[in-house]
């Protein structure tokens, strides 16, 4: 069944926060916008990879952590009204007969619109994958680095790798319908909620699961079966644990994924942009923040704003051909003081 | 200029040019070989793990709490392993060795 698409004025790839921020200038002009972002929560690199770390560079706030950063800039774009799309990522780009863009994500969302605005950092977060050799003829049969359905783990014999939140929580999750689960992990310390590090040495005290202190070296089964799981433990011997599902959280790691695909101009990974109004080689395809690059490119979210707000300007004349662009300053347009809320 | 001394993941040893002041994942990183260092030195990423040679070991300063979980989320960790952004080159070192673990 087709399904009916999301009719807009900007999608943005990615809830980084340059992708957030863009949302207040397109805003400002009276624009529209959704948000396509693969992780289940807004904030980018911002919010997964250092959220009670310190910022200090950006204009006017001294200091913020990073999640104070996406907090705050969730609540200036407020006005605007943004829709959020989470843990899908965009993977197909199409003209339609009319010329504007059609998106389609992961998640089966799909979107028309004028415009497209990349904000994607260095590419969607994805679980970083096991470096052992054979290790992919397992992957999505016996080897998993996501639960999607919890069934698949039902009555099996289940490895869970890693020490951090995830790890612990399918453990503790999956362990009532376990046949048999053990957790391996590098040391005999976990970066995870107290109480779920206690809940999970009370159920090794009751003989109800195993925990293993060392690194798994290797895979064994055949056909993407796994049979056992070679680990050597933290004291240098070799163990076999036979097993039939591995769950393996290694934490994430950015790739750019499906953007490669769809013909822009790219160097290094890169989207090479014009420095007027940070559109690609495709007009009315953005891009802004991280993925971008031209002369004299800095990764800092300051660059990054500045981009989203010459990326906006050039973007109105695309979504509202037959208007007239009017510069005007927030202190006091009354316009935008609509926009805004606060007329 | 004191030296800096790394294997690479095809077992070839390079000199480079140890600045003090930098880390020595900025020192890889600038000698243009092939360190990921996707967090830009923050240790945030473990994509700058490095094993260092056992008798440089015991004059680096220990690994914070904060290195070891990011270590947890690295491959094929040793002994030896180290995130090459949280290890401050200077003077004193001049001479380290270093090989460039697996990339993933
Ligand atoms: C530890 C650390 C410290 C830092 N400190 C500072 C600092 O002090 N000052 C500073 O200015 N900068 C700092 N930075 C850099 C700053 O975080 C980045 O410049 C900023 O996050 C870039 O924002 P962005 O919105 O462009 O991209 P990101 O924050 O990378 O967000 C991109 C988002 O796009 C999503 N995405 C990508 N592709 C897709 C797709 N196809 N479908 C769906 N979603 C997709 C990703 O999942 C991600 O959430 C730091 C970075 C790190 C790692
Ligand atoms: S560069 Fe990311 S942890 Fe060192």
């Amino acid at each position: 069944m087709a399904v009916e698409p999301i009719r807009t004025d900007i999608v943005i790839i990615g809830a980084g926060p340059v992708g957030l921020f863009a949302v207040f200038e397109a805003g400002l002009l009276g624009l529209e916008c959704h948000l396509v972002d693969n992780l289940d929560k807004v904030g980018g690199q911002c919010a997964e990879l250092y959220p009670d770390k310190p910022i200090y560079d950006i204009p006017a706030i001294p200091v913020c952590t990073g999640q104070e950063l996406v907090d705050r800039l969730m609540e200036q774009i407020r006005p605007f009204r943004p829709t959020f799309h989470l843990q899908q990522q965009a993977e197909k780009l199409s003209r339609t007969a009319e010329g504007r863009w059609r998106l389609e994500t992961s998640a089966g969302t799909v979107f028309e619109a004028p415009v497209i605005v990349i904000a994607a950092g260095a590419g969607s977060f994805v679980p970083r994958k096991m470096p052992l050799p054979g290790a992919e003829a397992f992957e999505g049969r016996s080897l998993f680095y996501v639960v999607r359905r919890r069934d698949d783990f039902r009555d099996r014999r289940i490895l869970v790798a890693g020490g951090g939140d995830s790890a612990l929580d399918w453990v503790l999750n999956l362990e009532p319908i376990a046949r048999e689960i053990a957790l391996v992990h590098r040391r005999d310390e976990f970066r995870a909620a107290p109480d779920s590090v206690a809940r999970m040495r009370a159920l090794v005290e009751a003989g109800r699961m195993k925990l293993f202190i060392g690194q798994i070296t290797g895979l064994e089964g055949r056909d993407g079966e796994l049979e056992a799981v070679r680990i050597r433990t933290a004291e240098g011997t070799e163990i076999r644990y036979g097993c039939d599902r591995l769950l393996a959280f290694y934490g994430l790691k950015m790739e750019l994924g499906p953007i490669a695909e769809w013909g822009l101009n790219l160097e290094r990974n890169l989207i090479r942009v014009d420095t007027e109004a940070f559109e690609t080689s495709v007009p009315s395809i953005f891009a802004i923040g991280d993925i971008c690059t031209y002369p004299g490119k800095l990764k800092l979210i300051l660059c990054g704003f500045h981009e989203g707000a010459l990326m906006a300007r050039r973007a109105f004349d695309y979504c509202r051909p037959n208007e007239k662009f009017v510069f005007r300053y927030t202190t006091s347009s009354t316009e935008l003081h609509k926009r805004l809320g606060v007329a | 200029m004191p030296k800096v001394y790394v294997v690479d993941r095809e077992g070839v040893e390079h000199e480079l040019e140890g600045q003090p002041g930098w880390s020595l994942m900025e020192i890889i990183r600038e000698a243009g070989l092939p360190i990921e260092a996707a967090c830009g030195g923050c240790c945030a990423c473990a994509t700058c793990h490095v094993y260092v040679d056992a008798e440089w070991l015991g004059r680096l300063e220990e690994p914070g709490e904060e290195e070891n979980a990011m270590l947890d989320s690295a491959f094929e960790v040793r002994e030896t392993s180290r995130l090459a952004c949280q290890i401050r080159f200077r003077p004193e070192l001049a001479g380290i060795r270093v090989t460039l673990a697996p990339e993933f």
